[in-house]
């Protein structure tokens, strides 16, 4: 039979907020455990909580990014059930009135392992505040565990989407692009180390061509690309095992093991809690008027799509490339600064960036704000690019050097006489030592292979040390052999 | 001295015919002498309180006191006051000392007033009589067989035998005025919203509120000028003018529309103390007030409503107690969630247990709509009740409780017969009015009986006035337990 997969996805983005959602506790990662735990967080007796308004701010610029309607009144809500990390019993969340409502899209641009990559759109069904629980420590306790509340009220965006995908590369396009996006609007730092942005999976199969849903599987806690794609890549195969040997899905909670690659029972429907949900009568319900919307909207940046689609009208490249290129609002700007300080050849600073310059970006694990090259300076290097002072080959070289701190490309260039050579009487003479230096390919090009032509242009460009113009190199070798 | 008014004693101590260490340690002797057949205080530090004396000298000395500064005052053991014990009358809280100032406890020292001790009360403040304590019953100064009512029977019993001039109390369903009516003293309940809750230990979050309990209405109105204010870190706290509770006391009551529910002059009211209250609304005539008829066609639906809603959110804010991070653990478990099983059986007492189990039950899947959400569609209807009244009459009177103080034990083993003891108060919480019981008499076992006034939101200080006009006609206040 054939299956059809249907995913929909539950993200948990961190809010980048100074302290946490109901108390003044800051929220940095990485303190000594319950250093930042107030008696709020650690739910004394008497203690009660103040929602931060920070934190609505940044979850209605998600909803006007995805153009969702936002719920002028939302409810925040007990989700009550007993772990050591939660120290109040209950958990502050959003259930029947979440501060971004329906209506919400994303598009992505899914490239899947085989075949021709495609653009689709997700349908974000809600997004709701809420609060993390603290952090429960197994090891270096001696049988008992520890509790660091640190984490405890960290503000929270918990993203929900239609089951609308149906693939685990859309579903990793999708958490992708949804990263994006809330670091492109700054809302959250997307750290999926420290915990900031992860993915809880819905997975379903079905024949194809059927429209009722099948029993979900929710895979929990995804924290890296890579696993939710083989999460649910093994989760699939599992279910559709089951199903064909004749067993039946059950609804539960399972839990990847990354190390094992393979999903297990967490726990089941009938095990599940019954959180008992009620409005939260310490807090007033969440009103955000039309000014308050207003002013997000007016701090919202100009958003991935729409730099995407400007960088192919107003700069003219691929849509491959501007889709690239506005995965991060830092390499968006780079690029854009870099280009108009140039001011030319719009595809040669794309393929730069895209190329040389993530390429090294990647290989030393930084982020292009990080780049020891400022997008100015690199403007120089295109400039001398196109001018023709530097072949790109001796590009890399100038690159290499400005990297590593030399300073701007030009003084690079003098400093190691890098200027390309295009004075024909200085290449001729060049051409002339290397023919008579290679008899042997000569002769070989003369008896018709073409190859022992793109050989003498090698040995030219050597003699000339790279600096030779290749354009002027062929032309030249041309003529003499033609001579 | 012991019927001394706060403005009094405030006068004799910036006279210095008395110093606040002496006026403490007066006190202190006392509590020592009439607390082991009271159990009205939980927690005594007479360091502590004579050192806040001390500074509350040297504020008068220095010319820099306010009215309270140097008086004693009693607190509820439901308030965090740093360094104190603060047990809520539960075993589960029997080792905790709070870490920080209740907002309340803030108030009372920024106006330079000496925390005399920490009364009892019933455990979480779930209870009418105060026998849920942990510590053991409170008794009735006017009969020791008999209850102080609860849950600030501490408070209540505590001001009634003069072991403090006042004290605060807390009301979620009565637990203010139906005390201060069987002990014969004098508690208003604010609008909710007006006292912080901040550092007020949670029973149910959306009826909740502190208040004072004094000899008279004129003391209560001066210790809340002290008590309100907003605090930003209550969500609920309101965000209004700081007002004069003392500006209306002396006006003439001439003109005064008194309403009187039909439904709190029916069945279920002893005899007693509806001629104790009708002795009272006759001395409100002699003032020139008049009264209506009027009615409040959901009174019956109160208890129901409150014994879903109170549970629903005491379920919740009981939670917290769960042996992780402070208070009582069991000294013995096996896993995680036995851990909690018998931290929470051996923490608690029953009443507090059934109703977690019934907050558990209403709130739960299948039953939440059935019970929670009709319950609150029902809140909405008790409150429109009140509203419909105020457009009659300026202000509601009727009894506080249905009868004098019951015995101990008579109703601790009938759950709902006590809750019935709460039938005309806890309407007021479930639409966030103000209420107060002013005492108005005695009934047939000489056991005080209580006024019950109710206002319109924010009409403290016109129930003050109210209060103070009959307080100065008679005499019932003055009265005191031999």
């Amino acid at each position: 039979m054939q299956w059809e997969i249907v995913i929909g996805l539950e993200t948990h983005a961190q809010l980048s907020t100074q302290s946490k959602i109901f108390s003044g506790a800051a929220i940095a990662y990485g303190a000594a455990p319950n250093t930042q735990a107030c008696a709020v967080d650690l739910a004394l007796p008497g203690v009660l909580p103040v929602f931060n308004r920070a934190a609505a701010e940044k979850a209605v610029k998600f909803g006007l990014a995805i153009n969702a309607r936002i719920n002028r009144k939302s409810v925040f809500e007990r989700k009550n059930y007993f772990y050591p990390d939660l120290p109040k019993g209950y958990q502050i969340s959003q259930l029947e009135l979440p501060i971004v409502a329906e209506g919400g899209t994303l598009r992505v641009q899914v490239s899947p392992a085989s075949g021709q990559a495609y653009e689709k759109e997700v349908r974000i069904t809600r997004a709701h505040l809420e609060e993390d629980a603290g952090k429960s420590l197994h090891e270096d306790f001696h049988g008992m565990t520890g509790i660091d509340l640190n984490r405890a009220g960290t503000p929270l965006l918990e993203i929900v989407t239609e089951p609308d995908m149906r693939s685990s590369a859309e579903a990793v396009a999708y958490a992708k692009s949804l990263h994006s996006l809330v670091r492109w609007i700054g809302i959250c730092d997307g750290n999926m180390q420290e915990g900031s942005f992860r993915c809880d999976a819905n997975v379903s199969v079905r024949p194809k061509g059927t429209d009722k849903l099948g029993t979900r599987c929710e895979i929990k806690n995804l924290n890296s690309f890579k696993f939710l794609e083989k999460a649910i890549d093994h989760e699939v195969q599992r279910q559709i095992d089951v199903i064909e040997s004749g067993g039946r899905i059950v609804q539960e909670t399972r839990l990847y093991d990354p190390d094992r690659d393979e999903t297990r029972s967490m726990r089941s429907k009938e095990e599940a809690n019954d959180y008992r949900y009620f409005p939260d009568p310490d807090l007033l319900p969440l009103v955000v008027d039309e000014a308050f919307i207003e002013t997000a909207r007016l701090t919202l940046p100009e958003l991935p799509q729409a730099k995407r689609d400007r960088f192919v009208a107003d700069y003219g490249l691929p849509v491959y490339d501007a889709t690239i290129l506005t995965a991060s609002r830092d390499l968006s700007s780079y690029f854009e600064e870099s280009a108009k300080t140039l001011a030319g050849d719009n595809k040669l600073v794309a393929n730069w960036v895209i190329g040389e310059l993530s390429a090294t970006l990647n290989k030393e694990g930084k982020d292009i704000a990080e780049s020891p090259i400022a997008s100015a300076q690199f403007a120089g290097l295109m400039k001398r690019i196109q001018d023709g002072t530097i072949s790109g080959k001796i590009a890399k070289e100038v690159f290499a050097a400005m990297w590593a701190g030399e300073g701007d490309a030009d003084v690079i260039i003098e400093a190691k006489g890098l200027k390309q050579v295009s004075d024909s009487g200085a290449i001729e003479k060049i051409v002339d030592e290397v023919l008579a230096a290679n008899p042997g390919m000569v002769a070989e090009f003369q008896s018709g292979k073409e190859k022992a032509f793109n050989a003498l242009v090698g040995q030219t460009m050597k003699a000339s040390k790279g600096k030779a113009n290749p354009a002027q190199v062929n032309e030249i070798l041309k003529k003499k052999l033609a001579g | 001295m012991l019927n001394a008014t706060l403005k009094e004693l405030s006068a004799q101590l910036a006279a210095k015919n008395i110093s606040s260490v002496e006026l403490t340690g007066e006190y202190l002797a006392r509590i020592e002498r009439l607390n082991p057949s009271l159990n009205a205080f939980v927690a005594l530090d007479r360091e502590k309180s004579l050192a806040q004396a001390k500074s509350a000298d040297a504020l008068i000395a220095a010319g820099k006191s306010s009215l309270l500064t140097g008086i004693p005052f009693a607190q509820k053991d439901i308030f965090c006051a740093h360094g104190w014990p603060t047990t809520c009358g539960s075993k589960m809280l029997a080792n905790f000392v709070a870490p920080y100032d209740a907002h309340v406890i803030e108030q009372f020292n920024r106006a330079g007033a000496v925390n005399l001790g920490k009364t009892n009360m019933d455990e979480f403040a779930m209870g009418s009589s105060n026998e849920t304590s942990y510590f053991g019953k409170v008794k009735n100064p006017w009969n020791t067989d008999a209850v102080p009512g609860g849950s600030s029977g501490g408070s209540a019993a505590a001001v009634a035998a003069r072991l403090a001039p006042a004290a605060t109390g807390t009301d979620t369903g009565g637990s203010i005025r139906q005390p201060a009516a069987l002990c014969g003293i004098s508690g208003i309940k604010p609008t909710y919203g007006t006292v912080s809750r901040y550092g007020m230990i949670a029973f149910a979050s959306s009826l909740d509120q502190g208040g004072p309990m004094a000899k008279s209405a004129e003391d209560c109105a001066l210790m809340l000028n002290v008590m309100t204010g907003f605090d930003p870190r209550d969500s609920t706290s309101l965000e209004r003018e700081k007002e004069d509770y003392t500006r209306d006391l002396e006006k003439p009551l001439v003109g005064l529309r008194i309403g009187l529910p039909k439904e709190y002059f029916a069945a279920g009211l002893s005899a007693d103390v509806a001629q104790a209250v009708e002795a009272a609304l006759a001395e409100y005539r002699k003032l020139g007030a008049v009264t209506v008829d009027i009615s409040l066609p959901n009174s019956q639906l109160a208890i129901p409503v409150y014994y879903v809603l109170a549970p629903a959110e005491a379920s919740s804010n009981l939670a917290r107690y769960d042996g992780v991070r402070y208070g009582y653990r069991a000294p013995e478990y096996g896993d995680l969630a036995d851990m909690y099983g018998k931290t929470r059986a051996q923490g608690f007492g029953a009443e507090v247990k059934r109703r977690i189990m019934i907050g558990t039950y209403v709130l739960s899947a299948g039953y939440y709509d059935a019970y929670y959400l009709k319950a609150q569609k029902l809140r909405r209807l008790i409150a429109q009740d009140f509203s419909a009244a105020f457009q009659q009459c300026d202000v509601i009177m009727g009894p506080t409780a249905p009868t004098t103080a019951f015995n101990l034990g008579e109703k601790s083993d009938d759950p709902v017969s006590m809750y019935l003891s709460d039938i005309y108060t806890i309407a007021v919480n479930l639409a966030g009015l103000p209420g107060m019981s002013i005492p108005c008499g005695f009934g047939s076992t000489k056991l005080p009986v209580g006024l019950q006034i109710v206002g319109d939101y924010f009409a403290e200080a016109k129930m003050l006035n109210v209060a103070h006009q009959y307080q100065k006609a008679t005499d019932w206040h003055l009265r005191q337990p031999l």
